[in-house]
């Protein structure tokens, strides 16, 4: 660009110019944005440190496989992929809306506003379905107390250990309570309702579940839970809160504070801090879902 | 001056282009660049138990490589840091520069940890099997 502008012996700490030849709202929001970047860096360095120092750890291809009204079926990697994409395009329509507004076009700046906030919104709730899904989908796992039991994915909870070896499974099968395997027992295809299932004897409900070939995991490491929702979390906070500041500078823009103003310099501290969430994603989905 | 221009004591700004061409141009490298990391991503996932450390280590590495390249499209492009003056970058890019030692740093005591309880403090030969972690209490999942 034109630095070329610049003369080479500017003083530029004499006084009477900012010496990063930027506003000092831009540099400040640089400055908060580094120190998030801190926060966000040590969350995801406590996170592989943890990772690094287990044997096992959950593979993001078996508990991210899940997409909406696929049921079933084994997609790794293919929402999250939607998820990244909506945020780049995302940020996309908040740097047209910067374009637009270096060139004083208020119409433009609301339409790629609108769109940005519709491309986080779009985002929050494809995290509101994942998270659901990790919540109440249950897997079947070993416990402490050497039983099996359905387990969801929680802060507490963690079903993706290493498969447990056939014969470990027919054994704690044996220690397991009858409503464990009723429970167990009701998550099989085609196996009947829970009421019905209650009714049979423990020997039955063993042959029913050691019939259907059912894979059980020992419980994985308990961090995870908390690490994928804490970081994850604290991301779509950010996106929030994202959401909310690009919405009042859409409400401003509406109510042409900035063309009174002469500027739209706060659409660029908006689209920074937006793109600083981006940003964030992209080591996010690094981290929890491609390696 | 550009129009944005919002201090007397802003003396430059860099000239805004008319166009959006590098915007979107932009946003199908940063789209091509995440399509090549799912694709090393799936590569993973079916070569998944048949590889060696080494190639699945190699593999991670270069996809944490093209997100780094993103970063540095979204840095510098999106946020336009690249079109700021020297004085600015160098004072984000290099305090920066500490996670090259914070990353290292964590995850070699991260791997420590591991040979530590695997060997019993270096007392006995690693056995991993031997090192299920801490299952969930009963109580836990209600």
């Amino acid at each position: 660009m034109s630095t070329t502008a610049i003369p080479t012996n500017t003083k530029w700490w004499n006084g009477g110019r900012s010496p990063f030849n930027i506003s000092y709202g831009k540099v400040m929001m640089w400055y908060f944005l580094m120190s998030d970047a801190f926060t966000f860096g040590a969350f995801l360095i406590s996170y592989g440190t943890i990772r690094f120092s287990v044997n096992h750890w959950a593979d993001p291809n078996h508990v991210f496989n899940a997409f909406p009204l696929a049921g079933h079926a084994n997609l790794p990697l293919a929402f999250v992929s939607l998820m990244t994409f909506i945020l780049i395009f995302s940020s996309v329509t908040m740097v047209l809306a910067v374009h637009e507004g270096h060139k004083m076009n208020r119409k433009g700046v609301e339409k790629y506003m609108i769109l940005t906030i519709l491309g986080g919104l779009a985002f929050l709730s494809c995290q509101a379905w994942e998270w659901t899904h990790l919540l109440t989908g249950e897997h079947i796992a070993l416990l402490s107390d050497g039983t099996i039991a359905p387990l969801a994915t929680t802060v507490k909870s963690n079903p993706w250990g290493a498969e447990l070896p056939h014969a470990e499974m027919l054994a704690a099968l044996q220690k397991t309570p009858h409503d464990q395997l009723v429970k167990i027992a009701a998550t099989l295809h085609g196996a009947g309702d829970a009421h019905n299932l209650s009714t049979l004897s423990d020997a039955d409900l063993m042959n029913k579940i050691t019939a259907s070939g059912l894979h059980v995991t020992n419980s994985g490491p308990i961090a995870f839970g908390g690490y994928f929702f804490g970081i994850t979390g604290f991301h779509g906070f950010h996106v929030f809160s994202g959401v909310i500041i690009n919405l009042v500078m859409l409400i401003k823009t509406r109510l042409k504070h900035f063309d009174q103003r002469g500027h739209y310099e706060m659409i660029e501290k908006a689209g920074l801090y937006w793109h600083f969430v981006d940003l964030v994603w992209v080591f996010v989905f690094l981290c929890f879902y491609l390696v | 001056m550009s129009s944005n221009v919002s201090s007397p004591e802003i003396t430059h700004a860099p000239e805004h282009a008319s166009g959006t061409g590098r915007i979107w141009k932009t946003f199908w490298v940063l789209s091509a660049l995440t399509v090549v990391e799912l694709a090393l991503g799936y590569l993973l996932y079916y070569k998944h138990g048949e590889w060696s450390y080494v190639p699945v280590i190699s593999t991670k590495l270069a996809i944490a490589a093209l997100t780094l390249l993103k970063a540095y499209y979204i840095v510098s492009i999106f946020m336009h840091l690249g079109d700021e003056i020297r004085n600015m970058i160098m004072t984000i890019i290099v305090p920066l520069m500490l996670f090259i030692w914070f990353i290292a740093a964590f995850l070699w005591d991260g791997n420590a940890w591991k040979n530590l309880r695997n060997t019993n403090g270096h007392s006995r030969p690693a056995d991993t099997q031997q090192q299920h972690q801490p299952a969930v209490d009963k109580d836990a999942k209600k």
